[in-house]
């Protein structure tokens, strides 16, 4: 009897989603205690309010990166570093087109949002040529963005000041309707961010489970030159996976540019790229590729967004908070690795001899 | 047939793993010589302005030597522009608010370097852990520290330290006569000298000590490095405490250009170390590399910024993308570069 609780709860203990959840609700009772109405939830000017709706809000964006990313390291095996700054870059492009003066809008807002997407989606393919057709490894590939990104952001978020186009301004958007995607359709309680994720999720989670793309995916990430045998293009799945990845990216940053109602290149996406691949890590997923679980990138995603709130109801800046995330991380990884399994399992063997011995 | 050899000689010694070294040199021949030509009213042929190239990159010399050593064995390290960073902002903070002397403040910044490279030396090499990862929570946590210390801009005031940062050092060649016919020789400060030395060590290190050819012989590959009787672990974790140490003389030579420390100091500096390592001829797979050609890698983003400066109607975000279009060129010379080798291994 006591033996077969046992076995159901190590059961419990062995399936994949077992320790993000742990992480989740670890982070939620910690945040309980610190702050007693952390559940309450009300409304307030006709819309949702309290702690629980404020993760979620926020935490949409990080939520659409950690898929993108997800896939991009089950596929490839490394990170891409880039996609704070192909945030800023798609962020800086919508706002440019919506128009950068009280005069007019250049453009209608769909194409503003179609072409920031594709923006995105073209610095995926530059980043996807670089690791899955030029074989360079994922992250110095994915430096090269990284660096130069936000530097681009700066030049397209240019304003008219006199007669010259001045470069690195911030830009604001004049169009009431641009507010809705960070912000709340009328008469929804709930913040579109969120309906946004959640249906970015599902779509993907459906594209990856009815078709055979999510096998491939993992397939590749396990070992592209057998996949390569079987006839299937590992070039190809690799691109796609960073194109992917950095539309994601560019989804992203377009609801913080609509959430700030405005372009910031220094500050849109920023210190993103470490708490996508935390989440990732988080998640459950191996950073060394292969299967991944998008369900737990997403819980990885909004623990993050709960403990980033969490230290900010503690007084933490938002300077200050990349150490803990750091630690969080090192951390993350240190218990994940090979080595530390293996020095456990010589330290059990080493006990059982004692043991014996005894 | 003495031609043919000659030829062949020369081939061979272009050939190989010195072609990116002479594509570098040639191009920063090819660049300065262009600069002289084109700028030639602001002067930028004379010595004093390639002075002002290596005062203005002394830290970067002194980061991208350690960065070459570590991209040699196979590893990268993307913290050293946060370890910059939080170096001036330790180094103003100690002397300014904790009125510290400027000497016993560089020995502790070292010290703190050290123990920084040597933890994530450790977690590289003993637990095995992907170098991106540990040096990118690296890059976060010390730029998470510099804020923490303070996120008011603080400048320094102290004597020995400004004393230290405005000396100026007579080179006795080069001399220009002005207007007024008096003979002006070019100077350098202190951080030149100490860059130089830096490099010239690291050079040494490589060309001429057991150390060296060690971590050539990890990076060529470790699994026969290992199976040589190289303690492949411990040379990783040293290689990445000798690039703290380097990062935090790096952010002392940083520093003594700036006085000051704040929040912001030095972002994207490791994409120039990197950027100016990858540009001098190291492969990012490891195993080749020199510091000499890093060296010319930094100058060659020497000359792009000075150029930006006398043309005087860029921004400077150009320089950051210009240098960034630059590593993507040679990352991409460098994998046909491997791939073609691959193919002629494969062929024999």
């Amino acid at each position: 009897m006591n033996n077969t609780v046992k076995t159901k709860f190590q059961d419990i203990l062995r399936k994949p989603l077992f320790l993000p959840l742990f992480a989740l609700g670890l982070m939620l009772i910690i945040n309980v205690i610190i702050t007693p109405s952390f559940f309450k939830i009300s409304i307030q000017n006709g819309v949702l309010y309290g702690y629980l709706i404020d993760i979620i809000n926020r935490g949409s964006e990080l939520c659409i990166m950690a898929v993108g990313m997800t896939l991009v390291v089950a596929s490839s095996r490394g990170a891409d570093i880039s996609v704070g700054a192909v945030a800023a870059v798609a962020g800086a492009v919508c706002v440019r087109l919506l128009g950068s003066s009280y005069e007019a809008y250049a453009v209608p807002m769909i194409v503003a949002i179609l072409l920031c997407l594709l923006a995105g989606a073209l610095c995926g393919a530059f980043n996807g040529f670089l690791v899955a057709n030029l074989k360079i490894q994922p992250m110095v590939a994915t430096l090269i963005l990284f660096t130069a990104g936000r530097g681009m952001a700066q030049l397209i978020s240019a304003r008219e000041i006199g007669d010259k186009m001045v470069p690195g301004q911030i830009l604001y958007v004049r169009m009431e309707s641009f507010k809705n995607i960070g912000g709340y359709l009328p008469h929804i309680v709930v913040p579109t961010p969120v309906f946004i994720a959640v249906a970015f999720v599902l779509i993907t989670w459906l594209i990856l489970k009815k078709t055979a793309l999510g096998l491939y995916i993992q397939s590749v990430g396990i070992n592209p030159k057998a996949v390569r045998l079987v006839g299937i293009n590992s070039t190809l799945i690799i691109f796609l996976t960073y194109v992917f990845c950095s539309f994601a990216s560019g989804l992203a940053g377009l609801i913080a540019a609509s959430r700030i109602y405005s372009s910031d290149a220094n500050n849109i996406g920023l210190y993103m790229e470490l708490d996508a691949i935390l989440a990732v890590a988080l998640g459950g997923n191996s950073l060394a590729g292969g299967k991944f679980s998008l369900a737990g990138s997403v819980i990885g995603a909004i623990t993050i967004q709960a403990l980033t709130t969490s230290l900010y109801a503690m007084g933490v800046t938002a300077d200050q908070l990349p150490v803990y995330k750091a630690i969080v991380v090192v951390l993350i990884v240190a218990i994940q690795s090979e080595e530390l399994k293996r020095w456990r399992v010589q330290w059990k063997v080493r006990q059982q001899k004692l043991k014996e011995a005894a | 047939m003495p031609s043919l050899t000659k030829l062949k000689s020369v081939r061979s010694r272009l050939g190989g793993n010195n072609f990116l070294l002479t594509v570098t040199i040639s191009m920063f021949v090819l660049m300065y010589l262009v600069g002289m030509v084109v700028y030639e009213q602001q002067n930028f042929g004379t010595m004093q302005t390639f002075f002002n190239m290596l005062m203005d990159n002394a830290g970067l010399i002194i980061a991208a030597s350690g960065m070459t050593l570590v991209l040699i064995t196979g590893g990268i390290d993307i913290s050293v522009g946060s370890v910059v960073g939080v170096v001036c902002m330790m180094l103003a903070d100690l002397m300014e608010n904790k009125g510290m002397g400027a000497y016993p403040a560089i020995f502790l910044v070292l010290v703190f370097g050290i123990i920084f490279g040597a933890v994530q030396g450790w977690l590289i090499s003993y637990l095995k852990l992907q170098p991106f990862i540990v040096t990118l929570a690296g890059l976060f946590f010390a730029r998470g520290l510099t804020a923490m210390i303070s996120v008011e801009q603080i400048a320094i005031t102290n004597e020995h330290f400004l004393g230290m940062a405005h000396k100026s050092i007579k080179v006795f060649f080069g001399a220009v006569v002005n207007k007024r016919g008096i003979k002006l020789y070019p100077f350098v400060h202190p951080n030149v000298i100490i860059a130089l030395v830096a490099m010239l060590s690291v050079w040494y290190i490589c060309r001429y000590t057991k150390f060296g050819r060690s971590l050539f012989a990890i990076g060529g590959n470790e699994q026969s490095a290992l199976l040589m009787g190289l303690n492949v672990k411990r040379i990783k974790l040293l290689t990445y405490t000798l690039n703290g140490f380097l990062a935090a003389l790096a952010g002392v030579a940083f520093c003594l250009n700036t006085v000051s420390g704040f929040v912001e100091q030095a972002r994207g500096f490791e994409m120039e170390a990197i950027a100016s390592a990858v540009i001098g001829g190291t492969l990012l797979t490891g195993g080749v590399g020199t510091v000499i050609g890093t060296f010319f890698g930094v100058l060659i983003k020497a000359t792009i910024e000075t150029f930006i400066r006398c043309d005087g109607t860029l921004s400077s975000w150009w320089n950051k993308i210009v240098l960034s279009a630059l590593l993507c060129f040679f990352i991409v010379l460098q994998s046909v570069f491997t791939y073609i080798k691959n193919k002629k291994n494969q062929s024999i």
